[in-house]
Order: C-alpha cells, then structure tokens, then sequence
C-alpha cells in the first residue's frame, strides 16, 4: 500500500499522473458498465434505433389499416414500394422545390447569422471583464425564452400594421403598408433572430481563447488592421465559424415552424412538407422517405459537427 | 483602434436591438385593452386575469409543467451518467457512437426527430404493448432523449476543464471512493446540472414540434396550444400569456445565473486559501 502510494505520488510529481482513480474502482464494482451502459442504451433505442424504423417504412406502400402502411411481400413488391415513394420526390416539385429552397434559404441565414454574429462575438470577446458578463447574458437569456413565442413576436412586428410598417409610414418613408409577412424575406428574419445565440455562442468561446499578442506582434511589424484581422484572427476563429455554421444551418433546413408562421404557403420548405405529408396526407411512407433523403442531405455537415463537437469536449470548453 | 470600436459598438448595439425590440414590442402589447391586437386601444391589464380563468389554458400549462419536471430530471440523471461515461471512463468500444448520440440531438432538425420517434413508439406498441397509446407518456420519453444531451454536454465540458488529478490526490490521501464522489466530483459537476436541469426543463416547455408528433389527440402542451391560436393571427391574450413565460425564464435564468457565479467565485476562493494554508 505504502509503495503504491509512494510510486504514485513519483508518478504525479513526475507529471505523469495516470488518469485511473475512479475509473479503476468503478471497474473493480462493475459500476463502470452500469455507468455507461444506461444511456448508451436509452439513446440506442430512442435516438439510433427510431432512424431505422423510418429506413424500413420509407419501403412501404401507404395502406388503409393500423399502423397505416404495409411492406411488400417479396423482394420485388418492396422496390416497387422505393421505387414509388422515392421517385416521387424526384418527380414532384413539391419535394425537389422543397429541398433545394430549405438548403437555400438555410444557406442565406448562416451567411448572415455570421455576418451579425461574427462582430457580435468579437466585440463581446475584446469587452472589459463586467461587460463581458452582461453581454454574454443577453445573448444567452434569447435562447432560453421559447422559441414559438420569438417568432411570434416577428408577427407583430412584420404584418401591415405591425411595428416596421408603422414606424416607415410615421417617418413618410413609405405611404402604404409593406407586405412583409409571408413572404421569404420574413423567413430569413425569422431564422437569423432564431439560431443568432447558435452562431455567436461557438464563435466567443472560440474567440475568447486566442492569444491577442500575435496581432499585436503582427501590428508591430507593421501589418494593417484588417490585413491583421484577414491573415490571424480569421483563420484562427475557423473551428468557431464551423461549429456555429452547422449549429444554424442544419436545424434551419429542417426547420417547420419558422417558415409555417412566416413563410410563403407557395414556397415550402422541406420541413413543412414531411409535415403536411405525415399529418394531412398521412402518407407515412412518403413522409419517412422525404427524411431519410432529407438526413441523407445533412449526413455531410453533422458529421462535421460531430467531430468538431467531440474535439471541443476533449479539450475541454 | 478607435474606429473598430465604434464599429464593433454599432454592430452589438444593432445586435441586441434586433434581439430584444420584437420582445418588448410584444409586451407592451399585452397591456393592450383593444381586442385588435395590433392597434392601441389604452392601457389595460384585463388580458391577464382572463387567462387564469381559461381552462384550456391552465391544462395545457400544467401538462406541460408535468412534463418538463419528469424529463428534466431524468434526464439530468441520464446526461450526467452519460457525462461521466465520456469524461471519466477512459476508452471503451462504442466511445465514438456514444459521443456521436450525445452531439447529433443537438442539430438533429425536430421534424426528424419527431416522425421517427412516433415511428418507434407505434411499433413498440405494436410489438410488446408498451407505451399503450400516445400521450404524456411518450412526450415525456422524447424530451427526455433530447434533454439528456444538452445535460450530457455540459457536465462532460465541466468534467474535462476539472482536474482529475484532485480525485486522484484525495483517494491516494486515503480517502474512499465513495466521499471522493461525494465531497468533490459531485460539488465540482453540481453547476452543471444545475445549469442542465434548468435547460432541459425550458427545452421541454418550449417543445411544439417534436410534441405533435408523439402526442396522441388527448394531449395538448402549452405550445401545440400556443401555436393553434397564433396560426389565426396575434391576440393580447396570448401576449399576456407570452410575457408571463417569457418573465418568468427571464427571472429565473437570471438568478440561476448570479447563484452559480457567486458559488463558483466562492468556490475558488475556498481553494485559494486552502492553497495558502499549505504553504
């Protein structure tokens, strides 16, 4: 005992503590199992599983019965199944419309997501310590606050006589209400207002983190200020503009309510259609193939996040 | 210098400009006494009183309550399992699949989520008769699962950015594994779940679509009640509603948030002294 303790404490001042401790007698109780298995296993049956339930349905027929669908009996009745409801989303613009408006109105947003949050989150990483606190606090208080009433909120300030509309008549700068609702202009608001704390969290901490003396040693090498901001702060935020990029884009492509409350009717987005589809058509093998196709789209980006997310838990944020 | 800064200012003015007038336009408006929502009619607080008195209202709320409260914490209970599984269990196979299910919920957009839950649930029905139905029951079960990993996430953070090696000193000091989880691993990751517990609770309230799809037609949340009446347009009664939840997090968060500093500050000074002790 006296000699383990004496090689550990070596150990330790020879800064090679192993990191076994408590790892080492959960194992010996078998804890250490229980420990991982109960939420690998939850999420293996209420996360993982659920998107193979939706793969085997995206391969059925639509049928009058409970639950509503049935697979084909062999092989070839099940290609016919994928067949049809796969091909329809390449034949109908519904669906096709659907996915490249969603990509593209999501693609808009977190361009502009960063183009306000990027200044936002510099500015609050450069701001004096009690500042900082404050600031940081007003992003985060947003995304606490529900997100239905958010948009709700947009409601009453973009219809005819909502507050934008009201205030350019006061200021004579427009003579008739601007049809600002339900339209896609509406939407980006809507989406930018939404997923802004999404963008500005990931990029202040990755902000906040970087060593400001090499701008100023860039600065005292007589490198201009924004040759400084292109050449060091930019390409040393890029982790945080990822991170924040898939944090907005992804959950804006899939996005339902944003669009259902703001959007055009004529113009969907995807999200609403998988919607529409399940609950008025109440087409479910449709509806399962548009999520499949509608994951395999953002399969790319979560990954992306994925990693940089577990690197960021390594590193410890 | 100086002109980056008045831009930077300009931005972060604009900024939370943009983040809290709709808000507080909102608000105002609660205290609307024409039943037109969007034109002034004189002050009044009658909106207030009369939601109290709508029993559609106060069901859909305490349902939702219900369910926040049940998902919260278990899934405060899961997450900080599943925490300690990524940030103090060393290697074990499927480390890579578990971190994955603990991120992808995060960004997973909610239609998904929300068909292939109800996939799963009717065919477990079908399968073994459980869950019986869809209601409650399987929107607690949901929001749990999404809960689980933003609590997952933060004790995780917490657990990395802490010393391992304080465990460690105090279990070679002859302490036993149970006070070591007791005395300091449970004291270091409590803000977490704190702060974990209270996210997942609002997360919970703030739920629609993922709610829709694995409620059964007797459940309605405050949120499916919520957006029913919004789709027909705005009425002061649901700005009332809307600035009651809105105060309420606001106060809360708010709180929370000084409580946490306050103790963490505390916290450091406690080691700083007893660092100086020692010496």
């Amino acid at each position: 005992m006296t000699a383990s303790v004496e090689t550990r404490s070596e150990a330790v001042m020879a800064g090679k503590a192993d990191k076994k401790g408590l790892r080492d007698w959960f194992n010996r109780r078998g804890w250490r199992k229980a420990v991982i298995a109960v939420p690998y296993f939850w999420l293996l049956l209420f996360f993982l599983a659920p998107f193979g339930i939706v793969l085997a349905i995206s391969m059925a027929d639509a049928a009058i019965a409970i639950p509503p669908f049935r697979w084909g009996s062999d092989l070839n009745g099940i290609l016919d199944s994928l067949n049809y409801n796969y091909g329809l989303l390449v034949q109908d613009p519904l669906y096709w419309y659907g996915y490249l408006n969603s990509l593209k109105i999501a693609a808009i947003s977190t361009v502009l997501c960063l183009v306000l949050g990027y200044p936002m989150a510099y500015g609050i990483a450069r701001a004096s310590g009690a500042w900082r606190n404050i600031l940081l606090l007003l992003v985060i208080l947003p995304f606490w606050t529900s997100f239905l009433l958010r948009i709700y909120a947009w409601m009453g300030m973009l219809n005819n006589h909502g507050a934008i509309n009201n205030v350019l008549m006061f200021l004579h700068i427009i003579h008739e209400p601007v049809q600002l609702m339900y339209t896609n202009f509406a939407v980006y608001i809507g989406i930018v207002y939404s997923y802004l704390p999404f963008m500005i969290l990931p990029l202040y901490a990755n902000l906040e983190r970087l060593d400001m003396n090499l701008n100023e040693a860039a600065m005292d090498l007589g490198s201009r200020p924004w040759r400084t901001f292109l050449d060091i702060t930019l390409p040393l935020s890029l982790p945080g503009i990822i991170a924040g990029g898939m944090l907005v884009f992804i959950p804006a492509t899939g996005e339902y309510v944003i669009p259902t409350l703001l959007g055009r009717a004529d113009s969907p987005m995807i999200g609403r259609v998988l919607f529409d589809e399940f609950f008025l058509n109440r087409d479910w093998p449709v509806a399962s193939a548009v999520a499949v196709v509608l994951l395999f789209l953002l399969v790319v980006p979560i990954m992306i996040f994925n990693h940089y997310q577990a690197h960021e838990a390594e590193a410890g944020q | 210098m100086g002109k980056r800064s008045m831009f930077l200012v300009s931005v972060l003015v604009f900024g939370f400009a943009f983040l809290y007038v709709p808000i507080l336009i909102m608000i105002g408006y609660s205290f609307n006494s024409s039943r037109l929502a969007t034109l002034w009619g004189g002050f009044s607080l009658k909106w207030y009183p009369a939601l109290f008195q709508n029993d559609q209202v106060m069901s859909a709320a305490l349902l939702s309550l219900r369910i926040a409260l049940v998902s919260a914490t278990v899934a405060t209970l899961f997450g900080t399992l599943a925490g300690l599984a990524l940030a103090r269990m060393g290697r074990f196979r499927g480390r890579t699949l578990l971190s994955g299910m603990i991120s992808a919920p995060l960004i997973m957009p909610d239609v998904i989520t929300g068909l292939s839950l109800l996939f799963l649930f009717v065919i477990l029905e079908s399968l073994t008769g459980w869950p019986a139905g869809r209601g409650a029951t399987t929107i607690t079960l949901a929001h749990i699962t999404f809960s689980m990993a933003y609590v997952a996430i933060i004790v995780q953070s917490r657990l990395t950015s802490m010393d391992s090696a304080i465990e460690e000193a105090a279990m070679d000091l002859g302490s036993t594994p149970f006070r070591v989880i007791f005395d300091i691993t449970l004291p270091i990751i409590a803000p977490a779940m704190v702060a974990g517990w209270l996210l997942s609770f609002t997360l919970s309230l703030d739920d629609l679509v993922i709610a829709t799809f694995t409620a059964g037609p007797g459940a309605t949340t405050l949120p499916m009640l919520i957006f029913s009446k919004v789709k027909l347009g705005m009425t002061p009664d649901i700005n009332a509603l809307a600035t009651i939840i809105i105060s309420i997090v606001a106060v809360g968060v708010s709180i929370a948030g000084f409580t946490m500093h306050r103790a963490e500050k505390q916290r450091e000074k406690d080691i700083q002294l007893a660092i100086a002790a020692n010496k």
